[in-house]
């Protein structure tokens, strides 16, 4: 299937951290031609393994990461007039809310809107100021009792937007926070078809990195790999960012840098991308990088472990824009660098 | 001196190969095993007698420091912080910049100037930046990369009545407290742990206690100390020259009870001062090991140090001194089987 | 079904704050020993209790532990200085009976402060009435951890007292015990340490006992007293099955499940949806190769004051759908 189509049909589901169990039909029909064995874990992580050219259970193993949950909205209470009150799951501005078009994840699904006030009734000062979640509520369009036999306490709410295309390879639209990064594990696994690897390759869709990485923690403990490898997004340049603290659309991932990061292995990374000429840029981090690398570093003993940074602008709102050539490049580096560890360098690669 | 050599020693959190490479060559011909484990912790393994637990000592590698984000047009070089650092102590400081130990300073606006009110405010880490003395950003990317590390420049002075002036007290005391054990200590077996990261979420201490799965765990810090005139006694965290502090309560560990009770027992039958750390603000790698795999009891023992995280920390020798006579008759006791 | 609340009168007054729960431990066993097939302490003081069974691995846990102050200063006139275990606001500290592990009681107070919404937990110390240091150091060592003294009242609608956090847990856990007879499943009751400070015991417990399913037993919070923050959750409508809290998404099936036997059952449940706060099954679901976890929690008044409530019902309710959980054929 084409990544990109692949890429638009995730973005159009529903998986809120906790029920990504929504997105296992379309990750596993889309991955599994590519794979050798695919199987879902005990918190709905999706582990796909595609065995490397060694044929030996003690074979190197390396881990790709990309998390398929997305921020969303949760059900908290119904009023008496049928309006839902709800709360977020994950880091969500309550800015980005107020007006969207939801959907709510019921018995089935539910169009509604985030009311707003309108301007006329509205005190000068109070327009300056950020309306709270607390006082928003979406409606769905029923009274009370139609939306209690449809939906209840706990129903996960996602904005509806379909991708967007614009100007050039770029697209625009919800949870591309990480699907962008699913797509990026999409291409890398189309691209080891014509590579030979050695190394047993498993890619895991996590869930709920958005709010724990619980996903990491047990699919990197379970799988045990020698590498693990994060693919996640990182803060593409606006104007009014400064530019040290973004990475530019268009330039290829950025390769981070720093104490979660191993310092060989990305070394050898930057090679691989240098020999390949694939763009590639640095992301800075000076501790926990806060994604599924994080996770995977503190696992059992240790992990040594890598972070690739999709570039994505407008990160947590309904309308992250990323560059397809940006997830293209980044499928192609891990594949080649996933190729290029063998049994011969692999120890010499995690020396310190 | 080792704790002079290693406070000047660099070992940002993250970035601990120099004082890794420094303590391995200290400790490789007293150990009867060392490695580097997958995230860069050293595990070292002393053989003496098994007294039927297994017993972990460890000590944090890293320092807090900083960390080069970006070189601007004019090559001045932006930064972060790495690690729990007070931004108001940067200013007017020297740094050292990347490997080869780059001297570089954090500048000030100055005074004449500033505005009157502009003096209250404290500044922000983006105004702030490192001037290398590089006339243009072609000629500071020729010597400093982005990712590079930054360490304060503040060498290792004695002075006044026993007291060590350098950075990173906080914790190359804890390893050279540690080296000194593995050199001096032969008739007990532990392991030595120096870990990585402590400063930016107790990183290398969770994989290093789930590899070694001890028993017994003692960490060895540079802890707070802020004995200010006039204080209220229960607002000072420890104080210097008080000896060995002995922790109650962190933010990440109530430290085990009747461990606790039998090193204060030690402490008094041998005439050893020691403190209580008062505060349970803060936290070390105790959190991460004391809840490794099924749990082991943990006790936290520091030297006092002022200005902690600063440029100039302080400690007492006497305080390092006593430290380690309690360590010795700790381990005693466990050879002996009396804890 | 009926139920005696004069076990939980017990349960709440019994000395055990986080990182001290011995009297609490023994307590407790004393109370489940002849209904469980094996008993056995770990390295963090957790009590693990097993009721043989075939199905699956359930591990239910309820938290011994409660908050308290540990002491960490005695001034030159007696006065006891402390810091909190866990989450103690100032507020509902001040003027409450205190109680030391060796009987010692004392009252909280606050220096005269200017603003008293600043008040913090350094301005406050314990008195204890002793007239000097000496005299308060034969009583008191640093260290030494106190707990609110408890005070139980009941009428025929609700229970208040301290501590139903979570002493009201481990009472549903251990009537489960006594009421469950030949175990379907292979249950660990797990009455777990220092939960209040970080979820540490059942992070450990979960380690040992390596669970199929999670489950543990807390209280949560109230949204039907004047002017309360919004929450769906109130008294007297039932067992709460939670959907989320800051420490967990409950395991969507593990969830399902609770509300289908509650229906099933004709047990009044409610759903709950909380914006903060963890429970112990938060630690559990991220275990080894994950657990899938949730939570049955008892909505209660008042949380971590000295007079936290809950309905009578709420708690007889949370105890039969226990029952018929883990009595449950579990195929997740």
């Amino acid at each position: 299937m084409d990544t990109k189509l692949f890429l638009e049909s995730l973005c159009k589901s529903k998986g809120v951290s906790g029920y990504e169990h929504h997105l296992q039909d379309t990750i596993i029909s889309s991955f599994k031609e590519y794979l050798d064995d695919i199987s879902v874990d005990k918190l709905g992580n999706i582990i796909g393994i595609k065995k490397g050219t060694y044929n030996d259970e003690k074979n190197i193993k390396i881990m790709i990461a990309a998390h398929m949950d997305e921020i969303g909205l949760m059900v908290k209470d119904i009023e008496e007039n049928g309006f839902i009150r709800f709360t977020n799951v994950g880091g969500i501005d309550p800015r980005t809310i107020i007006g969207q078009e939801v959907i709510v994840h019921g018995i089935k699904d539910l169009f509604g809107v985030v009311g707003s006030k309108p301007p006329h009734l509205q005190e000068p000062s109070e327009r300056d100021m950020a309306v709270k979640l607390e006082d928003m509520i979406i409606d769905v369009g029923y009274p009370k009792e139609e939306v209690e036999k449809l939906v209840n306490i706990g129903d996960t709410i996602t904005i509806r937007r379909n991708i967007k295309n614009l100007l050039g390879s770029r697209i625009a639209g919800k949870s591309l926070d990480d699907r962008a990064g699913v797509a990026a594990l999409f291409e890398c696994m189309k691209e080891l078809r014509n590579i030979k690897h050695e190394a047993d390759i498993y890619f895991v869709t996590t869930v709920q990195e958005e709010v724990s990485m619980a996903g990491a923690l047990v699919s990197s403990y379970k799988i045990h790999p020698d590498i693990g490898i994060a693919v996640d997004v990182g803060f593409g340049s606006t104007p009014e960012l400064p530019k040290s603290s973004t990475i530019e659309l268009g330039q290829g991932p950025a390769i981070a840098l720093g104490g979660n990061i191993h310092p060989n292995l990305r070394r050898k990374l930057v090679e691989i991308a240098k020999e390949y000429n694939i763009p590639n840029q640095i992301e800075v981090n000076p501790g926990p990088t806060g994604t599924d690398a994080r996770a995977m570093q503190i696992t059992r003993e240790g992990i040594p472990s890598l972070l690739l940074s999709i570039p994505l602008r407008y990160m947590h709102t309904s309308v992250e824009v990323v560059d397809m050539e940006d997830i293209k490049n980044t499928g192609k580096l891990l594949a080649f660098f996933v190729a290029s560890i063998s049994r011969d360098n692999l120890e010499g690669l995690l020396c310190y | 001196m080792l704790l002079k050599e290693l406070t000047e020693a660099s070992g940002v959190s993250g970035n601990e190969k120099e004082v890794r490479d420094l303590i391995i060559s200290e400790i490789k011909d007293y150990v009867d095993s060392y490695k580097i484990d997958k995230i860069g912790n050293i595990i070292a393994y002393k053989k003496g007698k098994d007294f039927g637990k297994k017993l972990m000592i460890t000590a944090h590698m890293d320092e807090v420091g900083l960390m080069i984000k970006d070189i601007d047009k004019d090559g001045f070089l932006k930064f972060i912080t790495v690690g729990g650092i007070d931004k108001r102590i940067l200013v007017s400081k020297p740094v050292l910049v990347g490997k080869n130990k780059l001297p570089g300073v954090i500048g000030a606006k100055p005074i004449h100037l500033q505005k009157p009110d502009e003096r209250k405010r404290a500044l922000n880490i983006d105004e702030l930046y490192i001037d290398i003395g590089a006339k243009s950003k072609e000629e500071a990317e020729k010597h400093v990369n982005i990712g590079d590390y930054a360490i304060f420049d503040s060498d290792y002075v004695e002075f006044g009545d026993g007291l060590v002036k350098a950075k990173a007290l906080d914790n190359r005391v804890g390893c050279s407290l540690l080296i000194k054990l593995i050199k001096e200590i032969k008739d007990i077996s532990f392991y030595a742990v120096f870990t990585v990261m402590e400063e930016v979420g107790l990183v290398g201490a969770g994989p290093a206690a789930f590899e070694v799965n001890p028993d017994y765990a003692i960490i060895l810090e540079g802890t707070l100390c802020y004995d200010m005139p006039k204080l209220d006694t229960h607002l000072i965290p420890t104080y210097l020259n008080n000896g060995p502090a002995i922790s109650l309560i962190d933010r990440t560990t109530i430290y085990n009870r009747k461990f606790r009770d039998k090193i204060v027992e030690i402490a008094e039958k041998n005439n050893i001062p020691y403190q209580y750390r008062k505060t349970s603000m803060g936290g070390n790698d105790s959190g991460k090991i004391h809840t490794a795999k099924e749990g082991c009891i943990t006790t936290a023992i520091s030297v006092p140090c002022r200005y902690i995280h600063s440029t100039a920390s302080v400690m007492s020798k006497k305080d390092y001194d006593n430290t380690f006579e309690l360590l010795k008759e700790i381990l005693l006791h466990f050879e002996k089987g009396e804890i | 079904m009926n139920i005696n609340f004069n076990l939980l009168k017990e349960l709440v007054s019994v000395y055990g704050p986080s990182s001290n729960e011995g009297a609490i431990r023994e307590f407790i066993k004393n109370e489940i020993k002849d209904y469980v097939d094996e008993i056995e302490t770990d390295n963090l003081g957790n009590l693990i209790a097993r009721k043989k069974g075939n199905g699956k691995k359930i591990m239910i846990s309820a938290h011994m532990d409660q908050i308290g102050f540990m002491i960490t200063d005695i001034d030159e006139k007696g006065f006891l200085r402390f810091t909190n275990v866990g989450g103690i606001s100032p507020y509902i500290s001040i003027s409450q009976r205190v109680i030391f592990e060796n009987g010692t009681v004392g009252v909280i107070y606050h220096e005269p402060v200017d603003d008293m919404s600043k008040l913090k937990l350094e301005n406050m110390y314990i008195d204890i009435g002793a007239f000097s240091k000496e005299e308060a150091e034969k009583k008191v060592k640093i260290g030494d951890i106190c707990i609110y003294k408890t005070e139980f009242d009941e009428n025929e609608n609700v229970v208040f007292s301290n501590y139903l956090d979570d002493r009201v847990g481990c009472f549903i856990a251990i009537e489960a015990i006594k009421q469950i007879k030949n175990s379907v499943n292979d249950l660990y009751f797990v009455f777990s340490t220092q939960e209040e400070v970080g979820l540490r015991g059942a992070k450990t417990a979960a380690y040992k006992v390596d669970p199929d399913i999670g489950l543990s037993l807390d209280v949560t919070s109230h949204g039907d007293t004047p002017k309360a923050k919004r929450f769906a959750v109130g008294l007297n409508k039932g067992a709460a099955i939670k959907v989320k809290d800051n420490s967990i998404i409950c395991h969507p099936k593990v969830k399902e499940l609770l509300v289908e036997i509650a229906k099933e059952n004709k047990i009044p449940y409610q759903m709950e949806v909380l914006e903060f706060g963890g429970t112990d099954s938060g630690a559990i679901h991220v275990t080894k190769e994950g657990v899938p976890s949730g939570v049955i929690s008892i909505p209660t008044r008042y949380v971590h004051s000295t007079v936290e409530m809950a309905s009578k019902n709420d708690i007889i309710n949370c105890v039969e759908l226990l029952i018929k959980f883990l009595e449950h054929d579990i195929n997740i």
